[in-house]
């Protein structure tokens, strides 16, 4: 018996051929796209437009941030391991690969700490320069969502895993969507590590 | 109970091969690793900055590509997704093309 009164939540709908939850998340990603995009949009026009621009590989940390991108993507591999886990029916598989998604998050973010902290000892704030300011601002707001991301993983691994005994259908659904977040803001570290750090 | 459905499979139709999911998984995963060290690799090497820029921006493409298409299931994915994604990338290019060609006497300088 469903526990869900909300249609198509793991039902497919007839007519988008999805069922809600997907579509649901597809279109928060769309306007996640347009919050980093807008961002992305500004350092562009800001560089373009700034009579100079430091160099900005010289003022950041390119191998703490190149670790950092392995670490993410390594992160985005154990989470949909996690989601494949499920498909196979093996729940202690998941807890594994999703525990392991929570840790490479913690990784990343102790890692841009000591990139903060550093940066603010010698002196350098947002306040500092123009490059600073969007550079805080993109990464501060990428590491948002970092957290943002592994609170929910973290919740799936225990206590939100008791829902694999009620409905096994709609738990592999929620792991598979919390990992199409998850993988998006890989996607969004994809782009920033280059922008910002190697050009 | 365990609420098996009929109407769906255990986890929304991509039960099918899994297995062959996970290789797909290992194969994408070895290489983001190694685009990523050629991403760094590459910024060493001193090109001309329209070069450099246009070569970093294409790595990094087409590793968001790998990740959309196979560790977001966006290959397989149905055509509504994609309609959503594609308007979303049209409303970016205005977002950032429209005040760039308000200002562009200060592009390039």
């Amino acid at each position: 018996m469903s526990t869900a009164i909300i249609p198509y939540t793991v039902e497919i709908r007839p007519d988008t051929g999805l069922n809600n939850v997907k579509i649901g998340i597809w279109l928060f990603l769309a306007s996640e796209v347009m919050l980093f995009g807008a961002l992305f949009a500004s350092y562009i026009l800001l560089r373009i437009g700034a009579p100079s621009w430091p160099e900005q590989s010289a003022i950041l940390n390119v191998p703490l941030a190149t670790l950092n991108t392995a670490v993410l993507i390594s992160s985005s591999v154990t989470m949909v391991m996690a989601w494949a886990s499920l498909v196979r029916g093996q729940l202690g598989r998941f807890k594994l690969y999703m525990g392991g998604t929570v840790l490479l998050g913690l990784v990343f973010l102790v890692v841009k700490y000591f990139e903060y902290s550093h940066k603010f000892h010698v002196g350098n704030f947002p306040s500092t320069s123009t490059f600073l300011a969007i550079y805080f601002t993109l990464t501060g707001l990428h590491g948002l969502h970092v957290l943002g991301g592994m609170v929910v993983n973290a919740w799936y691994v225990w206590p939100g895993s008791k829902m694999w005994r009620i409905d096994r259908q709609q738990f592999t659904n929620r792991v598979e969507t919390a990992g199409l977040f998850w993988h998006f803001v890989d996607l969004v570290w994809i782009f920033l590590f280059p922008v910002l750090y190697l050009l | 109970m365990s609420g098996e459905r009929h109407d769906v499979g255990p986890a929304g139709g991509h039960e099918i091969d899994i297995d062959r999911h996970v290789r797909v998984y290992i194969i994408v995963f070895v290489s983001l690793m190694a685009l990523t060290l050629i991403t760094v690799a590459v910024s060493y090497l001193n090109l001309p900055v329209a070069a450099g820029v246009a070569l970093a921006l294409l790595i990094a493409t087409v590793k968001g590509g790998l990740v959309a298409c196979y560790f977001m299931h966006l290959i397989s994915e149905k055509k509504l997704i994609f309609v959503v994604m594609a308007f979303t990338v049209l409303f970016f290019f205005f977002v950032l093309l429209l005040p760039t060609m308000t200002d562009l006497d200060r592009v390039g300088r």
